[in-house]
């Protein structure tokens, strides 16, 4: 097997159009599952492989296909979440630049294993020029008889639609971007009923993230035993691992699952430049509560991140240098949730713009110990009285901050 | 209601209608369409809108109000969207915005009087290992310095 043929980030020159993918055996995968496998068996092998949701909450992706009703009338949705908008994250970016046809036979092959036909695709709007060749992918596919009707000549068909999101961090939620795809604010539902079986106008539907599905043709081509393989037994295969901060070589490092953070900080992004040192590690998007230097011992997988206390969320990786005053950290971390907050949830809307007031004040005025006490209570004001993730995304990286550099804090808003 | 939109305008209108089972779905690439030709959303825009999915202007408005990539009001020729969060903050972002602010004498949200310029911060542009970012009418530009974006400025009011 070629190496390359598997990587989510092939390096072939031009690498995200059809020939080229052709050339790495593209829609082979998803020819054998359409023609020579039930829809059941798809799911089967899905499930089999592990494979955690990369967008962040690390949901196996075969699990969530297995909540649709198979028996359903009327329509059922696939929903792409390409709304990458978790600070510090910047992989499915490369995805939809270098392999938007591995995205598109995933989601033909999610298709297929949950009987639907029609797909969208939410891109935030900062991805705009991106979403410009994700199109011009699927005219090729579909002029190819790889989209539309009468896939690989089968009676199965798939539509796809790239549908621009408009400037909301809130829209990454998966309910959110559903009420943000029926045209309305993006504020997420109650759940339940899941979307699994209401969803996208009222109907059975699918969310999954870019990367999610982009890994679904390995899976297929080569089997749920060899993906495992590739990663750990409960949380198979390669992730794109991003790493930004203070490293010699930012970037997108495609690893097996369970690569030690400190492997991938030290060896391949190669460590803190001359001179600098590491004072903390952020090892999954700003939502994940922040890492100290003695903590980054750890596999980079979704159960051992959470067992620490954070949490892998979207593998996006933030080395903070020796020298980083924490209470700036402190503020960019605020500033985010209050302005993102989108507002449906009393304790997350008062209490994200409560603690950036609380920040801002200290920064200016200076304060004490208790304003830290008073940051922490907001902080668990949030938590769990939310209806969806962003409360407990807010909260923890806030809390985590203060209690990891306490007396620095205290230090730095001494008057 | 004075506001109509060009005939090609109009029919990318029809098309994306087309793509959705609801016509409320098309509100976005609606909105977006009606932007890329007329820089924003009059009020009438706003109404014309939402005669056309038939819904009340306030469906409008709370789309309006809540995403932050439509603007109410005529903006610069050119965007410039400013990244500040945490890795281009690592990466001296705010120092960058302090001398875009300077170079421009205008505060984020605002417009150079030519008319060049409008500038806006932004929350994550996904561009972290190019920190600090930013971006031009939606393209990409990183890892900028003081120099690079002085460069970048005075092309725009020469060009834009």
């Amino acid at each position: 097997m070629v190496e390359n043929e598997v990587r989510l980030l092939p390096d072939d020159d031009g690498s995200w159009q059809l020939e080229a993918y052709l050339r790495r055996n593209g829609y082979q995968a998803a020819r054998r599952a359409l023609t020579t496998m039930s829809p059941e068996a798809v799911v089967a092998e899905v499930c089999k492989a592990v494979i955690r949701g990369r967008g962040g909450a690390g949901f196996p992706a075969g699990t969530k296909w297995g909540f649709v009703p198979k028996d359903a009338a009327g329509p059922k949705y696939l929903c792409v979440n390409a709304d990458e908008g978790e600070p510090g994250t910047f992989k499915d970016r490369l995805i939809l630049v270098r392999a938007p046809h591995a995205l598109l036979e995933g989601m033909l092959i999610a298709a297929y294993g949950v009987g639907l036909r029609t797909a969208y695709v939410y891109v935030r709007a900062e991805y705009a020029g991106l979403a410009a060749r994700l199109a011009e992918a699927i005219a090729e596919a579909r002029a190819a008889g790889f989209l539309g009707e009468r896939v690989f000549g089968t009676g199965f068909g798939l539509d796809v639609v790239v549908h621009l999101g408009a400037g909301a961090y809130i829209c990454g939620e998966e309910t959110a971007l559903l009420e943000s795809l029926e045209g309305r604010r993006g504020q997420p539902r109650l759940k339940p009923p899941f979307p699994a079986t209401v969803g996208l106008f009222r109907a059975p539907t699918v969310i999954n993230n870019v990367e999610t599905l982009a890994a679904i043709p390995q899976i297929l081509a080569h089997g749920a035993d060899w993906f495992r393989g590739r990663g750990l037994p409960k949380d198979g295969g390669t992730r794109l691992f991003g790493v930004s901060g203070a490293v010699r070589r930012p970037g997108v490092y495609e690893l097996p699952v369970g690569t030690p953070l400190r492997t991938l900080i030290e060896v391949h992004a190669g460590g803190a430049p001359d001179g600098r040192s590491v004072k903390a590690v952020i090892p999954g998007g700003l939502s994940a509560p922040v890492l100290l230097p003695d903590e980054i011992d750890i596999p980079l997988d979704v159960d051992s991140l959470a067992k620490a206390g954070s949490m892998l969320g979207s593998a996006g990786v933030v080395v903070i240098p020796d020298g980083t005053p924490m209470l700036d950290v402190l503020h960019v971390t605020a500033r985010f949730y209050a302005h993102e907050s989108c507002g449906k949830c009393t304790p997350c809307r008062i209490g994200t713009s409560w603690i950036l007031k609380t920040v801002n004040r200290l920064r200016r005025d200076g304060g004490g110990p208790a304003d830290l006490d008073h940051l922490l209570r907001l902080a668990d004001g949030i938590r769990g009285r939310t209806l969806c993730p962003f409360g407990e995304g807010a909260a923890l990286p806030i809390r985590a901050l203060i209690l990891k550099f306490r007396g620095e804090l205290e230090q730095a808003v001494a008057r | 209601m004075s506001y109509t939109p060009s005939p090609a305008a109009l029919a990318r209108i029809e098309q994306t209608l087309a793509r959705y089972p609801e016509r409320l779905a098309a509100i976005l690439p609606v909105l977006q369409v009606v932007q890329a030709e007329s820089g924003f959303i009059s009020k009438d825009a706003e109404d014309w809108v939402a005669a056309t999915l038939a819904v009340e202007p306030v469906r409008v408005r709370e789309i309006l109000s809540f995403y932050t990539m439509f603007r109410r009001a005529p903006g610069g020729r050119a965007t410039l969207q400013v990244c500040r969060n945490i890795s281009c903050a690592l990466a001296g972002a705010e120092d960058i915005l302090d001398f875009i602010k300077d170079k421009l004498a205008i505060g984020p949200g605002e417009t150079t009087p030519d008319g060049a310029v409008t500038l806006v911060t932004a929350e994550c542009l996904g561009h972290c290992d190019h920190a600090p970012c930013l971006q031009v009418n939606g393209v990409d530009h990183g890892p900028v310095t003081r120099e690079t974006v002085a460069a970048i400025i005075e092309e725009l009011k020469a060009h834009g």
